[in-house]
């Protein structure tokens, strides 16, 4: 009988790796088990950044995910404030940026994501990201006194942010690269109505792609589109997507290819694992290795690795159902599954009008996605369609088929 | 076996209900979680804990 392993090192402190390192603890792994996060903040939770910490609503200490005693109760080493430099495989050693060598039986792959930098960003005042908690200190302090912002992206963290900064003063002018904001992620119902809370809010939204950020005497003075429209701004967010971590991984012999290529199992390599943003897994449905950025996702894909790593010939594939949501002022918006490659949508309860409705959006007949605002205990009633990618029969939730219906199918 | 939950964190993401639906329910109005047993039974703790671990917004608390 061969032994688990006596000496995990978990690499990234946000939620995947703050949560493999508890998982392991909780399904009774009783070796040594090291939690290393290039923060030098305690394990904390990132979608309010660009919401409650950036509006200034809330305390940074309330995004933190656990009290710091449970670290100590679990047994979890942390080594906070330090980066990552190397992973020698051979030695299975982890090597750190102050010269620490961890040994490591078994190591789970967390480091996450980076934003995306635009040319002409590093340097000047006035340019900021938003990833960390610093990071949303930062640019809250710089939302101060109203100055012109111009948010250079429009997915989730360029709206949200848009919407947090809006109100809290600033002149906001959103880049959008689609005609309206989010159209892609959540289908032109949610996105149509998201577009009209943004006009309420006084937010203007500028369609184009930003090809750099301008600055004169050390400060930003704005945003350069392709156009050749140059956008003034004081101070300028760059929200343009991320990118995984993984320098930190060459010469390991791991596969990297925008992530950690992993197994359905989410191995890397034998005694390597990964989860969260970082980690490329094959999509259950379609075998294509994809990474997710999502909150519950690197929750989910998290549990399922610790599970894993230590289950041996019990371990069972990582596929969690994608489920992100989305705050902008009133509405609240979530969506399983996806909406990137259906071809139709079908209002299920409520109505667009009503600011308040779910709706499913089907691949052929197929559902794939399901889509809720303002309504958020419906859209679980969805869930099992999506996750099991029904065909849509225009009945999603009670009694079922009868003779009438049965003839859709 | 003691907990609590905090609305104001909750994200109504529902993720509670799936993993310990004798214990939480969504609010029909606002989807916020809902507790429907304040100190469940000790046979109930791993699916409680299940549903502290899988919450995407920390909202809920294992006291004892």
């Amino acid at each position: 009988m061969t032994t688990g392993p006596q000496e995990i090192v978990v690499v990234g402190a946000g939620v995947a790796g703050s949560v493999t390192a508890e998982t392991l603890r909780r399904e009774g792994y009783a070796g040594r088990l090291t939690l290393v996060g290039a923060e030098p903040h305690l394990p904390y939770d990132r979608p309010p950044l660009s919401k409650q910490i950036l509006s200034g609503q809330w305390d940074p200490d309330r995004i933190r995910l656990r009290r710091p005693d449970v670290y100590d109760r679990l047994g979890i080493e942390l080594r906070l404030g330090v980066s990552v430099t190397r992973l020698d495989r051979s030695a299975r050693v982890v090597e750190l940026a102050d010269g620490t060598r961890l040994a490591a039986d078994a190591v789970v792959v967390a480091t996450g994501v980076r934003p995306r930098r635009l040319p002409g960003d590093d340097g000047p005042a006035g340019v900021h990201a938003l990833r960390t908690l610093d990071d949303a200190l930062a640019l809250r302090e710089a939302l101060a006194g109203g100055p012109r912002l111009v948010v250079a992206g429009a997915g989730l963290l360029g709206t949200e942010a848009a919407v947090a900064a809006r109100a809290s003063g600033a002149d906001v002018t959103l880049v959008s690269a689609e005609p309206i904001p989010l159209l892609g992620l959540i289908g032109p119902q949610a996105a149509g109505l998201i577009a009209a809370v943004h006009r309420e809010l006084g937010l203007r939204v500028r369609q184009g792609r930003v090809t750099g950020v301008e600055s004169a005497d050390g400060a930003v003075t704005g945003v350069r589109l392709a156009d050749g429209t140059l956008l003034a701004a004081d101070v300028v967010l760059v929200a343009t997507g991320s990118l995984p971590n993984t320098e930190w991984l060459r010469g390991s012999g791991l596969r990297v290819d925008d992530g950690v290529v992993c197994d359905t199992l989410g191995r890397a390599n034998p005694g390597v694992w990964a989860a969260g943003d970082v980690a490329s897994l094959p999509d259950p449905r379609t075998g294509n290795h994809r990474r997710f950025e999502h909150r519950t996702q690197a929750t989910e894909q998290a549990i399922a690795v610790a599970r894993n790593l230590l289950a041996g010939s019990g371990a069972r594939p990582v596929a969690p159902l994608p489920y992100f949501w989305t705050d902008q002022h009133d509405l609240k918006v979530q969506v399983f599954g996806e909406v990137a490659g259906t071809d139709r949508c079908h209002v299920v309860e409520g109505s667009p009008a009503e600011r308040k409705f779910t709706a499913v959006h089907c691949a052929g007949d197929r559902v794939r996605g399901a889509v809720a605002v303002n309504l958020p205990r419906a859209a679980q009633q969805l869930r099992p369609l999506v996750e099991s990618g029904a065909v849509w029969t225009g009945e999603p939730v009670g009694p079922p088929l009868t003779g009438s219906r049965a003839d859709g199918r | 076996m003691k907990i609590n939950v905090d609305r104001d964190r909750c994200v109504g993401a529902g993720q509670c209900v799936l993993a310990a639906g004798a214990v939480f329910d969504q609010n029909v109005d606002d989807g916020l979680v809902e507790l429907l047993q304040a100190e469940p039974s000790e046979e109930l703790r791993d699916a409680v804990s299940e549903a502290q671990l899988i919450c995407p917004s920390g909202a809920i608390e294992l006291l004892t």
